[in-house]
C-alpha cells in the first residue's frame, strides 16, 4: 500500500500445531498480516479457521497439546524497542507486560471473563494495580472513570455490585473497561459481541468503534459476522482452515472480492440474498475447488492480497 | 397458498412467579405459511413456542390446533390425551450439541419418536430412517455413529430429520440456525426451505436474526416485553415499521455494506 507502513503488529509465516489423539493438527499454516497502528484490523472466518488462535498467539495464549512452532510476530511499542512476542521466554518482564498492559483482550463470553466473585470495581481496579505502581484508592478512581466512559451510570453503587447482577450487554462494557484501562496500544476482541443480541451488538459495536476513534489504538477485531466488519473495519484478513486467503481494505474485500471462498461467505447472508431464491452456500460459489492448497499470498495492482493458484490470480498482479 | 389454518392462538398469558413473559397474545397460523417470531432475549419469545407446544402450561388463553382428527384445544387437554398429538406438532432446537443424547447412534435418536409412538416394526422403522437420512442430505453410513462425530451442520440435520420422520403439520423451530456459521447456516436453511415445499410443513421460526427471519418468513410477530407489538407480511414489516420498538431493532442490524452506516436508534429516547 502506498501510505507509509507504520505497522504495531507484523505476523509472519506463523504456525501452531495441536497434538491430538489422531495426529498433528495444523490449526495455523504460514500465517502472515500487518496490524496497522490506529486502525482496525477484522479478522473473518468460520470456525475452525483459526482467527481465535491467532489471537491467542499474539498474547502466547497458546497452551499444550498446542504449540506455536513457527514464524514471528514482531511488536513495535509507540515508546521503546520492537520484539518478537513468538521468541519471548514464559517469564520475560516485556511478556507480563503485554498481557493485559500493552495488548488487552475482550472475550466473547463475559460471563466467563469476569470472575463471580469479585466486585466489578474490584475487577476493572485490578488490571490497573497489576501494570502500574499506584495506590489502590488511585486505581479505584481511574477504574470508576473508565466504566463511566463504556456508558455505565450510577457508578458510586455498580462498583459494588457483583457481575450476575449486571445483564449481559453490561458485563460486556465491564470486560471493554478492564481491557481499556491501562491505555493498550493493542485491544483485540474475540467475537466480542456474538453472544449478545443485535440491538445490545449495536451499542457494544459503536461504542468499541467511538472509543477506538476517541483513543487512537489499533485494533485487532475477530469475528464471523460480516455485517460487523463491515461496520468497523479498515481492513481485512480473510481466513479459512487456519490459512489466510485475501487480505486487503474493507470495501476491497467486501465490495469486489477475488477469491472464490470471500464470494461464498458474502453470498450465504440471508440479508443480501433474494427472498424466495435458495441462499448460496461456499459449496454452491467455490465449487470443488481445493481452497486448502496453501498459495503464497501474492499483491495485486490495488494492493489487496490473495491466495490463489498461479493460473487464478487476476491481470495486473504484481 | 392453501388458506386454511393450522393453529390460532388468543389471548395467551403465562407468569412466571406473577411476572408475566407473555401477556395477551393473539395470531392464526395459516398451513405451508412460516410464521417468523423475534424480539430481543427475554421478550418472550421462546415462552410463546413453548406455550404453544404445551411443553409449559399457559396461564390465560386460548391455543386451537387444527390436527388430523379436527380441530382441538390444546390449553384445555390433560398430559395423557395430548401424546397422540405430540406426533403432529414438532420441534427442532437451537444447540445441535445438546439436544442429541451422546450415548444414542443416529439410528436410535431418528427412529426414537417411532417408538414413542408405538409405530411401525423394526423394519418400516429402518426404511424410514434411511428416507429421513436422504431427506437432510446425510450419508446412510450415519447410522451406527454417535452424534459426537458429526459437526454442528451435521447434527442440526439429525435433529432435523428426528423432528420430521412423525410427518408433523407443525414445525417448531426455536433459535434453529442461530449457532451455525453463516456458510453451513445457509445450507440448513435451504434444507428448511426445500423440506416444506416438499412436505407441506409449517413453520413457527423463533429468532432473533432478523435477516434470517426476512429471508425464511413470510409473515412475522415482533415481541417486546411478552406482547406483540407488531404483527404483519414480512414486507411490511421490514420496509414500514409501525412502531418504535421495530424500528429500534431493524436500526441495530450491521449492513454487510461498508457504505451503509450503522446508525442504531436509542432506547432511551425512543422511551422503551
Amino acid at each position: 500500500m502506498a501510505e507509509t507502513t507504520d505497522n504495531v503488529l507484523e505476523i509472519r509465516d506463523l504456525a501452531v500445531d495441536f497434538k491430538t489423539d489422531t495426529g498433528l493438527t495444523n490449526a495455523l499454516v504460514n500465517v502472515g498480516f500487518d496490524v496497522p497502528r490506529g486502525k482496525v484490523t477484522a479478522v473473518v472466518g468460520e470456525s475452525g479457521s483459526g482467527k481465535s488462535v491467532t489471537a491467542n498467539c499474539i498474547m502466547r495464549l497458546i497452551q499444550p497439546p498446542g504449540r506455536i512452532t513457527g514464524g514471528s510476530i514482531a511488536f513495535q511499542p509507540e515508546q521503546g524497542e520492537a520484539f518478537d512476542i513468538v521468541s519471548l521466554g514464559k517469564k520475560d518482564p516485556r511478556l507480563l507486560d503485554l498481557r493485559g498492559g500493552k495488548i488487552s483482550m475482550v472475550f466473547q463470553e463475559p460471563m466467563t471473563a469476569l470472575s463471580p466473585v469479585y466486585t466489578v470495581g474490584n475487577q476493572v481496579a485490578e488490571a490497573i494495580l497489576c501494570h502500574r505502581d499506584v495506590s489502590k484508592e488511585v486505581a479505584w478512581k481511574e477504574a470508576a472513570h473508565m466504566l463511566e466512559r463504556v456508558g455505565i451510570g450510577d457508578i458510586e453503587r455498580r462498583m459494588t455490585m457483583y457481575p450476575f447482577e449486571f445483564s449481559g450487554g453490561m458485563r460486556q462494557r465491564v470486560v471493554v473497561a478492564m481491557a481499556l484501562v491501562c491505555n493498550p496500544e493493542v485491544l483485540i476482541c474475540d467475537e466480542p459481541t456474538t453472544a449478545l443480541d443485535v440491538t445490545i451488538q449495536a451499542e457494544i459495536l459503536t461504542l468499541i468503534r467511538d472509543l477506538q476513534r476517541e483513543l487512537g489504538n489499533s485494533v485487532l477485531f475477530i469475528t464471523h459476522d460480516l455485517g460487523v466488519v463491515a461496520q468497523l473495519a479498515d481492513q481485512v484478513v480473510v481466513m479459512y482452515q487456519g490459512r489466510v486467503l485475501e487480505i486487503g481494505t474493507v470495501r476491497q474485500v467486501l465490495k469486489t472480492p477475488v477469491h472464490p471462498y470471500t464470494r461464498g461467505l458474502l453470498a450465504a447472508i440471508p440479508g443480501l440474498a433474494k427472498k424466495g431464491q435458495p441462499l448460496s452456500t461456499i459449496a454452491s460459489v467455490v465449487g470443488d475447488t481445493d481452497i486448502t492448497t496453501p498459495w503464497p499470498l501474492v499483491t495485486l495492482a490495488d494492493g489487496r492480497q490473495v491466495s490463489l493458484p498461479p493460473d487464478q490470480i487476476p491481470e495486473g498482479a504484481s | 397458498m392453501n388458506s386454511e389454518l393450522v393453529l390460532t392462538v388468543a389471548g395467551l398469558s403465562k407468569y412466571f412467579d406473577g411476572v408475566p413473559a407473555v401477556q395477551d397474545v393473539s395470531f392464526e397460523l395459516k398451513r405451508s405459511e412460516t410464521l417468523g417470531i423475534v424480539g430481543e432475549s427475554g421478550s418472550g419469545k421462546t415462552t410463546l413456542a413453548r406455550c404453544i407446544l404445551r411443553a409449559i402450561d399457559p396461564d390465560e388463553g386460548v391455543v386451537r390446533f387444527n390436527s388430523d382428527g379436527g380441530w382441538v384445544d390444546l390449553h384445555r387437554l390433560t398430559d395423557r390425551e395430548l401424546v397422540p398429538l405430540r406426533a403432529e406438532m414438532q420441534m427442532i432446537f437451537q444447540d445441535p450439541f445438546s439436544s442429541l443424547n451422546p450415548r444414542m447412534t443416529v439410528q436410535e435418536i431418528i427412529e426414537e419418536p417411532l417408538l414413542i409412538h408405538g409405530l411401525d416394526d423394526r423394519r418400516e422403522r429402518r426404511t424410514k430412517v434411511l428416507e429421513m437420512l436422504d431427506l437432510v442430505q446425510l450419508s446412510h453410513e450415519s447410522l451406527t455413529r454417535y452424534p459426537h462425530a458429526f459437526s454442528g451442520g451435521q447434527r442440526q440435520r439429525i435433529g432435523i430429520a428426528r423432528a420430521l420422520i412423525l410427518r408433523p403439520n407443525l414445525v417448531v423451530c426455536d433459535e434453529s440456525v442461530s449457532a451455525l456459521d453463516v456458510s453451513v447456516q445457509a445450507q440448513i436453511i435451504n434444507l428448511l426451505e426445500d423440506l416444506q415445499q416438499e412436505l407441506g410443513l409449517t413453520y413457527l421460526f423463533v429468532a432473533h436474526d432478523l435477516s434470517v427471519v426476512q429471508h425464511i418468513c413470510d409473515r412475522v410477530l415482533v415481541m417486546h416485553r411478552g406482547r406483540v407489538v407488531e404483527q404483519g407480511t414480512v414486507d411490511e414489516v421490514f420496509d414500514h415499521p409501525k412502531e418504535d420498538y421495530t424500528r429500534l431493532l431493524l436500526s441495530a442490524i450491521p449492513s454487510p455494506d461498508p457504505d451503509v452506516p450503522l446508525r442504531p436508534l436509542d432506547r432511551r429516547s425512543l422511551g422503551l
